[in-house]
């Protein structure tokens, strides 16, 4: 029979030790696994919380990022054919929840609007106790949602969002992108565009009038203008903008011999329309022919834009024709599930939510600060885009970048791009405090509590 | 010079769009005093004519290719159009090339009936209410309208290319004298413009020509005695209302390949149409079109990067600060009416 005595001084003493190997240990390690962080899951579930456009111009685009939330939960969850699951190098998920428990979701719609994201996710947060927030098609929603988080003390795992700003001035310690960025949108493209088009170009850019559009204009810019480009002209053209003939006449008059459609979503869409009508494609200029750029592309947007994106340059996250263990894995499993492959849109918000519950598995915790170290510097593989890393820095994924092309011949409408190169990643890797990035700090994370 | 005229181009074009839709607008203004604000759903609605008679025409029944393989690595179905069997793949091909000016056609009786319908089972309960009402009940009606739309074809823009004899552009600078490729301009910009000038000469000389059209502008004029004289004026009305959902329904129709439809391509022109009503003035049809056209034209040179970069952010606030000027120094709009929108 054993007999403890609990004395003062051996509290104190215990105390003292628990404390030093404390500070040694990992701070997941030692992370609480029920409390003293915001919603920490109380019965035998948890609730994530998933913030889509589910009305506004990209509500396509976010029913396809539901889809796949939805599937990575099914998955998370024992269900289905475990996806991407099979072929993540991390083997921390086993199919039975997150740490043990159910996973459950609620959704709200960001509109595609700041105020609006930050409502609904401040609702998810505080009314159904999401302990996590993921999802949107904006960069403007990322940043205002990735600042919300921080402030509530939740993770944030930002779904499509290209802007330089999310992991660069706007960074959090509460938020994560897998998602690339302009950066690594030029960087991706130019060494292509100057193989295709040669070095003595001069270019002239059509740029949406916000945030994502100047750092999209400025990596493009920078890093063609690297390789000897000439940029003659950068013109800001309204968000609402619907009609682009009086921004797209006037470029064959500049000499320039490209054109950059810094646009996205149904600003691509129409500004790439109204350049192919206005026959840019079939014109000589410089003894060159002329040629247009979009620097990010989506299959939606595509769609959208119809024939008319035959032969064009762009950069994309990911593609469901890539033929890697993880990107088969995941297009059957979607493709079987709804009957069409999944968007780049698809891919990504499917990536995080596994992600996330990885990164749980491993901490051992929900508590986000446990889950913030797991995925600081976390490498993996097996999730479609070859080796990963989220570099611990700025919380921002690094991986192979594609350029694709408009397809000439599609059989299908889903075959509207093909693949013409994977740019390794190294080739896409950029400092830190690179000058496009600069500004912002990291913080500390935050658990809400 | 050259840019000039290709500005002027690019504004005749971008006027006409916002001609025709002015011109539903005052119609409707002006003969039945409502402001609709629904008028914009109306020509989204016209684009998606185009779009539904696309389909209609593209229906198809699957073939297996055994020779290809799907995104799953199944045989590859392939939709093989109705038409087809008809007709053969080249009239087939034909037919479904020219689906966008098939569907004025198909487009003609589906506004009116629309236009019938809305006056007839909403928009006449509001007549004698004031105009803040009428705008909230037309602007909720264009949201339900958008939506239904979002529902049945997504939110995704829908391609509904024009006929392959009016893809590509016209060297305009050529032709002129001037240097190739200075002014070219796309073959279906100019059927646009064409065609909107059709319609608007054609409405004026329905108005101006005809027993039906004396009446109207008789009504419009003053109601009651005409009333008096034993004519059905409301009955007139709203065939004009069905008129100037035809004629916002077409501009959307032949819009369609301009910029591929969605759901809310009507919100996008309708503030800036009501500017066009309100500058032209509320209730002239005259203004309308000329405001139309100034509009365009000024947005157009507004938008040049001359223009930008010696007033930054003028492209997004030139319509509105003529409007202003417009207003400030004739309330009554352009060819307005006096004792509308002033003391």
């Amino acid at each position: 029979m054993s007999n403890s005595k609990l004395t003062r001084r051996g509290l104190i003493k215990t105390g003292a030790v628990a404390g030093a190997a404390g500070l040694t240990l990992p701070t997941y390690l030692r992370a609480d696994a029920h409390a003293g962080y915001l919603n920490a899951p109380q019965g035998d579930t948890v609730t994530l919380g998933f913030n889509v456009p589910q009305s506004g111009p990209y509500a396509d685009e976010g029913a396809d990022e539901l889809r796949a939330y939805e599937l990575a939960v099914e998955h998370l969850n024992g269900g289905g054919d475990a996806g991407m699951m099979n072929t993540f190098s991390s083997k921390a998920l086993t199919g039975n929840g997150i740490l043990g428990k159910k996973v459950e979701y609620v959704t709200g719609d960001t509109q595609t609007k700041s105020d609006a994201a930050r409502a609904s996710a401040k609702s998810m947060i505080e009314k159904d106790g999401a302990i996590m927030i993921t999802g949107g098609s904006s960069s403007g929603v990322a940043v205002a949602v990735q600042a919300l988080c921080q402030e509530a003390g939740v993770i944030f795992m930002a779904g499509l969002t290209h802007s330089n700003d999310t992991t660069g001035k706007d960074k959090r310690a509460n938020g994560f992108r897998h998602f690339f960025n302009s950066y690594m949108s030029g960087a991706a493209l130019a060494p292509v565009l100057a193989a295709n088009y040669g070095t003595d170009r001069k270019a002239y850019h059509l740029t949406a009038d916000y945030n994502w559009g100047y750092t999209t204009e400025e990596a493009v810019r920078s890093s063609t203008e690297a390789m000897g480009w000439e940029t003659v002209n950068a013109v800001k053209t309204p968000l609402t903008q619907t009609d682009f003939s009086s921004y797209i006449a006037p470029v064959l008059q500049s000499g320039a011999d490209v054109l950059v459609l810094n646009h996205y979503g149904g600003n691509m869409v129409n500004s790439l329309t109204n350049a192919v009508q206005f026959g840019l494609r079939d014109k000589l200029v410089n003894n060159k022919n002329f040629e247009i750029i979009v620097p990010l592309y989506s299959r939606l947007m595509a769609k959208g834009a119809g024939a008319n994106v035959k032969g064009i340059f762009g950069s994309t996250n990911w593609h469901w024709s890539l033929t890697d263990e993880g990107s088969k894995a995941f297009v059957k499993s979607f493709g079987t599930k709804y009957g069409f492959p999944p968007s780049q849109a698809a891919h990504t918000c499917y990536v995080q939510a596994l992600l996330y519950a990885d990164a749980c598995e491993r901490a051992g915790t929900f508590n986000p600060c446990g889950v913030v170290e797991a995925l600081e510097g976390f490498e993996f593989d097996g999730m479609g885009n070859g080796p990963t890393l989220y570099r611990a820095e700025d919380h921002q994924c690094f991986k192979d970048v594609l350029v694709v092309k408009g397809k000439e011949n599609p059989t299908s409408e889903f075959d509207l791009l093909e693949i013409v190169e994977v740019t390794p990643v190294a080739q896409v890797t950029y400092e830190p405090d690179h000058p496009q990035m600069a500004g912002g700090s990291l913080g500390t994370c935050n658990p809400g509590a | 010079m050259d840019a000039i005229i290709l500005q002027i181009l690019n504004g005749l074009d971008k006027g006409s769009a916002y001609a025709l839709i002015a011109l539903g607008l005052t119609l409707i203004f002006g003969t039945l005093g409502v402001v609709n604000f629904a008028h914009g759903a109306l020509f989204m609605i016209g684009a998606f004519c185009a779009v539904t008679l696309s389909r209609i025409l593209t229906l198809s029944h699957e073939v297996i290719d055994e020779t290809k393989t799907d995104f799953l690595g199944n045989p590859l179905k392939v939709d093989v159009p109705y038409l087809y069997d008809i007709f053969g793949q080249t009239t087939g091909d034909a037919i479904i090339d020219w689906a966008v000016p098939i569907s004025i056609l198909f487009a003609i009786p589906v506004m009116v009936f629309i236009g019938f319908a809305m006056e007839r089972g909403l928009i006449k309960h509001f007549y004698k209410r004031p105009h803040a009402d009428q705008i909230l009940v037309t602007f909720g009606l264009a949201i339900v309208l958008q939506e239904i739309i979002k529902y049945f074809y997504g939110a995704n823009p829908i391609p509904t290319p024009a006929p392959e004899a009016f893809r590509g552009s016209f060297d305009f600078g050529a032709a002129m004298g001037f240097d190739p490729n200075t002014i070219i301009y796309p073959y279906w910009r100019l059927v646009y413009f064409a065609f909107s000038a059709v319609i608007i000469g054609a409405v004026f000389a329905f108005l101006q020509f005809t027993t039906f059209g004396m009446v109207v502008r008789a009504g419009m004029a003053d109601r009651e005695t005409v009333g008096l004289l034993g004519i059905n004026i409301d009955k007139r009305f709203t065939i004009m209302f069905g008129i100037a959902a035809a004629v916002a329904g077409l501009a959307g129709v032949m819009y369609a390949p301009i910029n591929s439809p969605n759901y809310h391509m009507g919100m996008d022109f309708l503030v800036l149409s009501f500017v066009v009503v309100v500058v032209g003035g509320m209730g002239s049809l005259s203004g309308a079109v000329l405001a139309g056209f100034l509009l365009g034209i000024l947005e157009s040179f507004a938008s040049m990067a001359v223009v930008l970069e010696t007033l930054p952010g003028i492209n997004q606030i030139i319509i509105y600060l003529v409007a202003i000027i417009i207003l400030l120094t004739r309330p009554r709009g352009l060819m307005g009416r006096k004792g509308v929108m002033e003391e």
